[in-house]
């Protein structure tokens, strides 16, 4: 209250621009409310299913549902680092959230697919080894699991420049999503393309630029 | 000539609360039903089959022409206007023409049917259709000797049928049978459900019933049939050819390339609605099975 004006005096001319206002609210933020708040669909989905409104046929609509979240969330991930080095926001801190909670409702999906769609063992297996679609499917999902595993920071500082190396897993795992996405499909579909249009954008970003000599 | 097929699914549940439309039609086929499971019917006494709610068979649909979703049929159907509605019946046969739907169902003999009905996507219902035998009709037009095939049209309308727009379909959306598949006693031409109106969303004010094929075969809104000598190339089968194929008939051996069509699930039972065996030929392989003695079914998918 009673310091002298002059030492704010250099902030209070420096307008603060609009990424300084998104990353102090960001640093602000804790990140388990948002957890809590994107877990929410779960029993939500679940409600609706069991009321009918999800249509005659809930276990297919939830499972699609899941999926679909999950793939979203995955691209969210993908969105953290290119937004921190071209827009110069700095999200990072909900990387992991984003990976966590894509990893909780890929699960979810599978366990609606195993038990609730299918539910016949010889089924899943046969089906497992023998559609593409889930062959491609499981593929991602058993890629996320060392991910999951390793979301803490005892193993970042264990694993150290590994732990980065490892994390590119990611990359496979979400256009091994997208193609399950569009393989689904009867046909060719606006929506899974659309998916995986942003998928690969957000993967093109992180390529290497090589710089050309010029040619003399 | 009608009432040539006796039904064999029993509706021997208590009263299901869905079941509240024209419960006395729905006896007489569970009176047949029982009668003939009493005698010793080994697939009418395994069975406990009883029909889906009138909310099932009106609200899950697929009826491409008014959107891909299951919910888009009920939701935009009612823009389709079926009054009046014609039927050209051309190509090999003695009497071609239009014939306006009125005179059609002068002519016929409107009979319940109880029958499966198994989707390609491996789901499934019981529906109580009302209608009447294709075969009554085709002989109504008179088929020529030479025919071999039924090639079906459905209404192309995307004023009305907003689904339409869509191009990655040809439409209109074409069916096909072969002569002997269409005489069939089991092959009708749906006007109802549960003695009601067949709904829009269901493909009034007729539509084609071939219980022993994936749904898809059972063209909807039709306005053309066309009495022909080459076998006609169905809308699915042009599509993705390698997934679909003209005989299309129920077959738990034969999977479809992306999924399994051992098992079915049916719709209506919710969460936890489980999985059952898919019956060859939609369990009417007593029926039919011998129209394609000496086929490889695998081949001829």
């Amino acid at each position: 209250m009673d310091r002298p004006l002059d030492q704010h005096k250099t902030s209070q001319q420096v307008k603060p621009s609009w990424r300084d206002t998104v990353n102090g609210f960001a640093r602000r933020v804790p990140t388990w409310p948002v957890y809590i708040l994107y877990m929410l669909p779960v029993p939500w989905l679940l409600w609706q299913a069991q009321t009918g409104g999800l249509g005659r046929e809930p276990i297919q609509a939830l499972e699609h549902e899941l999926g679909e979240i999950a793939l979203q969330l995955m691209i969210f991930s993908l969105v953290i680092t290119p937004v921190r080095r071209h827009a110069g926001i700095n999200l990072l801190k909900f990387r992991r959230m984003f990976g966590l909670l894509a990893f909780i409702y890929v699960t979810l999906h599978l366990l609606v697919w195993l038990v609730l769609d299918v539910g016949i063992l010889s089924q899943i297996w046969n089906d497992i080894l023998k559609r593409p679609y889930i062959t491609i499917g499981m593929l991602g999902f058993v890629l996320m699991i060392p991910l999951a595993v390793t979301s803490n920071n005892w193993s970042v500082r264990r694993l150290g420049p590994a732990w980065r190396k490892l994390h590119r897993l990611t990359y496979a795992a979400v256009l091994l999503g997208g193609l399950h996405f569009i393989m689904v499909q009867k046909v060719w579909e606006a929506e899974p393309l659309i998916y995986m249009g942003a998928i690969l954008l957000l993967l093109s970003l992180r390529l290497p630029l090589k710089r050309r000599k010029p040619t003399a | 000539m009608a009432f040539r097929w006796k039904n064999r699914l029993t509706d021997n549940d208590v009263t299901d609360e869905a079941v509240y439309l024209n419960r006395r039609q729905l006896m007489g086929a569970a009176a047949a039903g029982l009668g003939l499971a009493a005698a010793g019917n080994r697939a009418a006494a395994a069975e406990d089959l009883e029909p889906n709610s009138w909310e099932d068979i009106t609200e899950y649909n697929n009826f491409y022409e008014f959107g891909t979703d299951k919910g888009d049929p009920k939701r935009y159907a009612h823009a389709l206007t079926i009054d009046p509605w014609s039927v050209k019946i051309d190509g090999m046969v003695d009497n071609p023409g239009d014939y306006a739907f009125e005179d059609i169902m002068k002519a016929m003999t409107i009979e319940e049917r109880l029958y499966r009905f198994r989707c390609v996507e491996a789901w499934s219902m019981v529906i109580p259709w009302n209608g009447f035998e294709l075969a009554d009709m085709l002989n109504m037009a008179g088929v020529q000797s030479g025919a071999r095939y039924v090639r079906f049209e459905t209404l192309y309308r995307p004023e009305e049928m907003h689904g339409q727009k869509a191009t990655w379909i040809d439409w209109p959306y074409i069916e096909g049978l072969r002569l002997d598949e269409a005489m069939h006693p089991l092959t009708i031409m749906a006007t109802g459900i549960y003695g009601r109106d067949i709904p829009k969303q269901n493909g009034a004010p007729l539509r084609l019933v071939v219980p022993w094929k994936y749904g898809f075969k059972s063209i909807k809104s039709i306005v053309r049939i066309t009495l022909t000598d080459e076998q006609p190339v169905n809308t699915w089968q042009q599509l993705q050819p390698r997934e679909y194929g003209f005989y299309s008939n129920v077959n738990p051996e034969v999977d479809h390339p992306r999924w399994t069509q051992a098992t079915e699930r049916v719709i209506g039972g919710g969460l936890f609605s489980p999985r059952i065996p898919t019956l060859m030929f939609n369990g009417y392989e007593e029926e039919v099975a011998s129209m394609y003695a000496g086929m490889d079914l695998t081949k001829f998918y």
